[in-house]
């Protein structure tokens, strides 16, 4: 059946900001989607919050919301835009509830939207624990005993029937949040609460554990005329227990035989067919006794998911495009297969390689938070490695992680030798981030395969394979670079090993290894990811790098760029930086230049093999970037766009002879390197913040004593402000240069003044080496010593004086001069006293580019990209600044609900995944737009509670007072209830925690209060306002933690009274 | 230990054997399945051949008594990226390599597979020879190709089975005319299969349909079948070229109009012969389980499982008496036929699936249905 011709304007909902579970695959899926219907003729229509998307680049759909994905919100888009149909299965579980409400509230019949891919009956058979398990039976398929329960009672009751432990599941929720493991009746009670509130339908499964059965996936697609095929098998190593976004998988499937195989086919396109889903792919996931085969059904998903991304990336199906054109009437049978050109989309892919994914945690942010992995996910992003067997692909996903390994051991980091046997044994039967590294510990030591697979439950086939890595490392310690011949060397290579790793066993160098390598002819060779296994011819340039015979990839005549991108995501680098990269490339494509992409994030656009001329899926280390380099022979790299990730390379790749372009590795120093950048602020006569450089605990006690706290530290070269703290005494920097890495350490520790109360200021530039233009000035909401990527900000600046307007514009232009910027470069400055400071300058792309070109239309990370390759700003006819009449601001989004007993207060360090915009014509409603796309429902009566540290009185005190005129009722605790009472703002009192009861935990959690502000110096000063914080956040009570938000809310409140949110498309402002 | 792999164009691969010491001659073929081996190993179709898997890990799940294909191993020889030696499954029973010592198989790791699987799809498929005894390479292209190769070679009579035998609990059960039937099945239909390599999986679903099945060898000819009078007659698959086994295509010939015949992969190759028709060899064939094919008669697209290295030209068939039902939606190949006045329809792939997807499952209820509406008109 041909493209419906009855339809011409489609609705597609995206996924919002970056949170966990929700990550860039979602823009990948969605820019996919829009560019396919785009293709076919139809006029698309995108709503989606967050502005580092590729999806809502002004080009992409014909109009473009980024407004707050809420039911309100797109009741007015589709009251404008009167679309024909919406697709509400590219954006994740977010567009899939948004949809359903938009039905079950009559919009959808209203305004006769038809749903496409799922009706809503379906992705509620899908969704609800009862209608699904109804669902199997009548397939015959089993799935584990359980109890759908809507009170706490009955799930009390159903955990005593099903018998401990059990998994708790709640309905309706993203990446297993809310859920988890209850091994007895007071963790049941514990998470059943905590379940029923999170679940839109308050309801949960308790349901019985499987925990130690295998666990796979299997991504299907159906079209219009039921022709049904799977795209991907998955394998996690990682037993049932362990969430699938955070297990440890492997495509394809790796021990079942084919009987089970098709089994488990036959049960994934019954579920298809059983639910109800018309078009496009869904994701089953299975649970396989490893004692006797018996097949359970865990879940299905009506829609493109974070495994359907990995499927594509993995076999080079692109499930999402593929799901659109399905959508709108197209059958598999009349899609061409892009890859191959001459086949159709109605096959099956198979592969002739092996896929590994490590998900990556960032533990580290959250120290309170305990490394435990369970049915709620708690990664924030994922790697991806292709290797022609399980060992090479494990190493490549190890070292491709970028937490500093280089590889399954064997480097000399993270060592447990000093491991207690039963120590070990707990690290391996916990699992965990760090248990890969208990692994490697128990294999070192020789503890027996069974032994391990009775402790992890991890597949004997996977620990075999690790067996046999860590066997080799023995044996190559044991030869040593003597022994080290041309044999033992390539099999290493295919086992995955790296240079580094080879380096450290043998006691030599990685530079000592790549020449003993190059030398004996040993260099990878690339192979295409074709998804065919070689049966047919392909055109599409998507290669992985292994040790083998013949190489497929060939370097072309054409003048060509080689984009480094930025790995997997983690917080303080991630979709904002692949936004670049992806635009990079387009631009490289717009100016007939060769693109060449490296990275090895599964999620991104950038991976899409659409996006580049050429895709190399590979690690991002010096070794894998060379070996790149050296068959390529690139004119010009580009490592100025993909975070810190290409940064921290760009020495070496320099200092290797490679070229790269843009700003010059010397000038990055000179801003990075803290003596060189006295010097040259100095030479500008712009001032900074009194700091030093220190390496040792005495230097820095010596230098806070001399600027005088409070004072910022921090270690160098490092990006989301990693590790920084703000200090208020000798104490504080004996605990910063106590921990790990901070003295003696070769990178130095950045210890500043922290000015209190300064506004800081973000500003985004490009510049062509001679003519600076501004891209935008962020003035930022919470006062500096909070990381700017956790700070809300606003575009343009709303209040600084136009006098230091023009004094940031002349100093971010003097330097960009000076430092021979070629390129982007992002400037923070802190504003106090109306005295302007320099905090921070980097010569790159920045966080903040995607939303600058958002809200200004000026694309600059492709502009910079055009400069970059030699053309002047005038040339492309940038030549003055844009200035914009509506607010653009920014709002970040945090992902505390996800881990127990982490506070919520902002600090240096940054803790945000994601961001949001929100846009309008007032400034008021733009910052009520942006707290609604964060999740926030401001309140518009009712109790308001205060409890603000002495300095921050002052600050709230007329925002106290305009919300009683409001009509809100104010509570606070004692001292701020005496400030704002002397100051004639009426006000009740209520007990501190330690005060005796009722307090203010009791108002919380009787739901007395509708709003919380609480402000509280340095980290966990007082667990009362801790308790406050936490207790907001579980009760999903909207909080702020700074006296300046406050102030912006009610701003936004005061705006709301006047008058309604209106939604316009991105294309109106710019 | 060493060993050499020589396509006759004097392509020379470098591996290492897994199963010891060994020789074998024979057509170089690839298989994109990504899993069942131990099906694939035991699939008399591959008779001849020595096959490379273009999934690169094999070995992982080791191999079951329940997942034999027929008693034998068949390939000359299985080449292998990495070969995985201790195997992860419940069903395991045994290691792969010790199954293929046990029938004299060589197998062989540790080469560019994906570079050999390129060259066969560049040249076509080429005679080879797989040596860990001979590693003079001069001598092992020569030897490649001195083999007279697979072309008009009657191979079935190489496969077929000696005596006849029945179906019943899962197992074959000497017999004949119908003496071996499966308990507690009633009024079942009798199908005469023709061994000319049959797979097990195609007697335990026609058994699983209610279908008494009485294997004979390829040789028996067409009065002794209709004698037995069965309700149908069944043409399996089978190695090597359809042009060699001229004996079956007429004793095929005759059948055709006096008993309903299902056909699959050399079995309905052997009735594009029997209708008039022609066969040629394929560059280098279909094997492996994501073909896609459409089934003409009503738009379906199913995925399929595929062995084969000859096929039927649909130019030569007479289009008046024979209907294309099934096409190869990859190159446009024929897939299935069906005769326009005789009960007789046949597939070139393997709805019996071992290994590979079971949506064509339905062809031998079609089957069933053609025996039992024929059994209609009789009566």
């Amino acid at each position: 059946m041909p493209k419906r011709t009855d339809i011409h304007k489609i609705l597609i909902i995206g996924s919002g900001p970056i949170i966990i579970s929700q990550a860039c695959e979602f823009d990948y899926s969605g820019a996919q989607a829009v560019k396919a219907l785009k293709e076919e003729g139809y006029e698309v229509v995108l709503i989606n919050s967050n502005p580092a998307t590729i999806m809502t680049d002004p080009e992409l759909a014909d109009r473009t919301y980024i407004e707050p994905i809420t039911l309100e919100m797109i009741t007015k888009v589709i009251e404008k835009e009167r679309p024909d149909a919406l697709l509400p299965t590219l954006g994740g579980q977010t567009a899939l509830n948004v949809a359903i409400k938009l039905a079950e509230s009559g919009v959808l019949d209203k305004y006769k939207v038809e749903m496409l891919a799922a009706k809503v009956d379906v992705i509620k058979k899908a969704e609800g624990r009862e209608a699904f398990r109804a669902a199997m039976k009548v397939i015959g398929l089993k799935v584990p005993e359980s109890a759908i329960v809507h009170t706490l009672e009955d799930a009390m009751a159903a955990g005593d029937v099903i018998g401990f432990p059990v998994i708790v599941r709640p309905s309706f929720t993203l990446g297993g949040t809310g859920g988890g493991v209850a091994y007895n009746r007071q963790e049941l009670e514990a998470l059943s609460s905590s379940g029923l509130d999170l679940s839109m339908t308050t309801e949960i499964m308790v349901e019985r554990s499987l925990l130690g059965w295998k666990e796979f996936e299997l991504e299907v697609m159906r079209d219009c005329k039921d022709n049904v095929v799977i795209i991907c098998s998955i394998e996690n190593m990682d037993a049932m227990g362990v969430h699938t976004g955070d297990s440890i998988t492997v495509a394809p499937a790796q021990t079942l035989t084919d009987r089970e195989y098709q089994e488990m086919r036959d049960a994934a396109i019954a579920i298809i067919r059983e639910i109800g889903v018309e078009t496009g792919g869904s994701n089953v996931q299975f649970a396989v006794n490893p004692q006797d085969g018996e097949l359970m059904i865990i879940e299905m998903n009506p829609r493109v998911s974070r495994s359907s991304a990995l499927a594509s990336k993995a076999t080079g199906f692109p499930i999402a495009k593929i799901a659109a054109k399905l959508a709108v009437g197209f059958t598999l049978d009349e899609l061409k297969n892009d890859i191959t050109r001459e086949t159709y989309a109605a096959f099956e892919p198979t592969i002739d390689y092996c896929v590994v994914k490590i998900p990556r945690f960032t533990f580290e942010k959250f120290p309170e938070a305990e490394d435990v992995l369970s049915t709620a996910m708690k990664s924030v992003g994922e790697t991806m490695a292709i290797g022609r067997t399980f060992k090479e692909a494990f190493q490549k996903a190890m070292r491709s992680l970028e937490t500093g390994r280089a590889g399954f051991g064997a480097d000399g980091k993270e060592r447990l030798d000093h491991l207690e046997l039963f120590e070990l044994e707990s690290g391996l039967r916990v699992p965990s981030s760090k248990r890969v590294c208990y692994l490697h510990e128990a294999l070192r030591r020789g503890m027996a395969v069974e032994k391990i697979f009775e402790l992890t439950q991890i597949d004997p086939w996977f620990l075999r394979n690790l067996e046999q890595i860590v066997a080799m490392e023995l044996e190559i310690r044991q030869q040593g670079m003597s022994g080290l011949g041309s044999s033992l060397l390539r099999k290493s290579k295919q086992y995955g090993f790296s240079d580094q790793q080879l380096a450290f066993l043998t006691g030599t160098s990685r530079d000592e290894i790549r020449v003993l390598r190059k030398k004996q002819g040993i260099v990878p060779v690339y192979k295409l990811v074709d998804t065919c296994a070689a049966e047919f011819e392909s055109y599409t340039p998507y290669y992985y790098s292994t040790y083998e015979q013949e190489n497929e990839a060939s370097r072309s005549e054409k003048k060509k760029v080689m984009i480094l991108g930025g790995g997997p995501n983690r917080i303080g680098q991630g979709i904002e930086f692949d936004y670049c990269c992806v635009h990079a490339a387009f631009a490289l494509g717009e100016i007939g230049v060769e693109s060449i992409m490296v990275n090895s994030n599964p999620e991104t656009v950038s991976t899409d093999y659409d996006t580049s001329d050429k895709l190399y899926f590979e690690p991002l280390t010096l070794e894998d970037v060379l070996n790149i380099i050296d068959l390529e022979q690139p004119d010009g790299v580009i490592v100025q766009f993909g975070g810190q990730t290409p940064l921290n390379l760009a020495v070496a790749l320099a200092d290797a002879g490679v070229p790269i372009i843009g700003t010059s590795p010397d000038s990055i120093d000179r801003a990075e390197d803290r003596k060189r950048f006295q010097q040259f602020l100095q030479k500008l006569h712009l001032r900074q913040p009194k700091n030093d450089t220190v390496y040792t605990l005495e230097e820095a006690l010596g230098a806070a004593a001399q600027i005088g706290y409070p004072v910022v530290v921090r270690p160098s070269y490092v990006l989301g402000g990693r590790d920084m703290r703000i200090v208020y005494s000798d104490r504080g920097i004996r605990e910063f240069m106590a921990k790990p890495g901070m003295a003696g350490n070769k990178h130095p520790v950045l210890i500043d003044k922290f000015l209190e109360d300064a506004i800081e200021v973000d500003v985004d530039a490009i510049c062509d080496g001679k003519k600076t233009i501004i891209g935008g000035i962020m003035e930022h909401i919470e006062e500096a010593g909070i990381h700017s990527g956790d700070s809300s900000c606003v575009l343009p600046p709303h209040t600084l004086s136009v006098r230091l307007i023009e004094e940031i514009k002349q100093a971010t232009r003097a330097m960009a001069e000076e430092l021979g910027v070629i390129g982007l470069m992002n400037v923070q400055y802190a504003v106090k006293a109306e005295e302007l400071y320099i905090l921070e300058v980097n010569p790159r792309a920045s966080r903040t580019v995607p939303f600058v070109s958002k809200a200004t239309g000026v694309p600059l990370a492709k502009l910079a990209t055009k400069v970059m390759m030699g053309m002047t700003l005038e040339q492309l006819g940038l030549t003055t600044e844009v200035t914009i009449k509506h607010w653009a601001v920014k709002e970040a989004v945090f992902p505390f609900d996800r881990f127990k007993n982490v506070d919520t207060l902002l600090g240096p360090e940054m803790k945000s995944t994601g961001e949001v915009m929100g846009v309008d014509d007032n400034l008021g409603l733009a910052l009520a737009k942006a707290q609604l796309a964060a999740g926030v429902t401001l309140p518009t009566s009712g109790t308001v509670f205060i409890s603000v540290r002495d300095g921050d009185k002052e600050g709230i005190l007329e925002a106290a007072r305009q919300l009683v005129e409001m009509n809100f009722s104010l509570l606070a605790t004692r001292g701020t209830a005496n400030y704002l009472q002397q100051n004639g703002v009426a006000c009740d009192q209520v007990n501190k925690i330690s005060e005796g009861r009722p307090h203010i935990l009791d108002k919380l959690r009787d739901r007395q209060v509708a709003w919380v502000v609480n402000t509280s110096m340095g980290r966990r000063t007082t667990e009362d306002s801790y308790l406050i914080r936490r207790a907001a956040l579980e009760l999903h009570i909207p909080y702020t933690t700074t006296s300046s938000g406050a102030v912006s809310v009610v701003m936004a409140m005061q705006a709301l009274r006047v008058s309604d949110l209106e939604v316009q498309p991105i294309q109106y402002f710019t | 230990m060493k060993a050499l792999i020589a396509l006759e164009d004097g392509t020379i691969f470098e591996g290492e054997s897994f199963t010891g010491r060994g020789e074998a001659v024979g057509e170089m073929v690839f298989n994109t399945s990504m899993s069942g081996y131990q099906e694939i190993l035991t699939d008399p179709s591959y008779t001849g051949q020595i096959v490379t898997m273009t999934y690169p890990l094999i070995g992982n799940y080791g191999v079951n008594s329940d997942d034999m294909e027929s008693v034998a191993v068949h390939p000359k020889a299985f080449l292998v990226k990495e070969y995985n030696a201790v195997p992860s499954n419940f069903r395991s029973e045994e290691t792969l390599a010790h199954f293929l010592s046990r029938y004299g198989v060589l197998g062989v790791e540790g080469f560019d597979t994906r570079a050999l699987v390129r060259h066969i799809r560049t040249v076509g498929a080429l005679k080879a020879i797989v040596s860990t005894e001979d590693l003079d390479r001069d001598s092992l292209v020569a030897r490649a190709k001195a083999w007279d190769g697979l072309l008009g070679v009657d191979m079935v009579q190489q496969v077929t089975c000696d005596q006849p035998y029945g179906w019943a609990d899962n197992r074959p059960v000497p017999g004949t005319n119908f003496s071996t039937a499966q308990a507690g099945m009633r009024n079942p239909l009798k199908v005469v299969a023709l061994d000319c390599g049959i797979k097990f999986n195609q007697l335990r679903i026609m058994t699983e349909k209610g279908c008494q099945v009485q294997v004979v060898p390829a040789s028996a000819d067409a009065e002794t079948i209709l004698a037995m009078a069965p309700d149908g007659v069944f043409l399996s698959n089978g190695p090597g070229d359809p042009a060699g086994v001229q004996g079956v295509v007429a004793t095929v010939r005759t059948l055709l109009g006096k008993v309903p015949v299902f056909g699959i992969c050399l079995g309905h190759q052997i009735l594009g012969l029997a209708y008039g028709g022609s066969t040629y060899k394929l560059k280098f064939g279909h094997r492996g389980g994501n073909q896609p094919v459409k089934d003409l008669t009503t738009g379906h697209v199913e995925i399929t499982s595929q062995n084969h290295g000859f096929t039927v030209d649909l130019d030569s068939l007479d289009k008046d008496a024979i209907e294309l039902t099934h096409i190869n939606l990859n190159d446009g190949s024929l897939e299935g036929m069906r005769h326009r006045f005789f009960p007789a329809f046949s597939v070139q792939y393997h709805p019996e699936h071992a290994p590979g997807p079971h949506d064509s499952l339905y062809l031998f209820d079609r089957f069933v249905e053609m025996m039992r509406s024929e059994m209609k008109k009789r009566n």
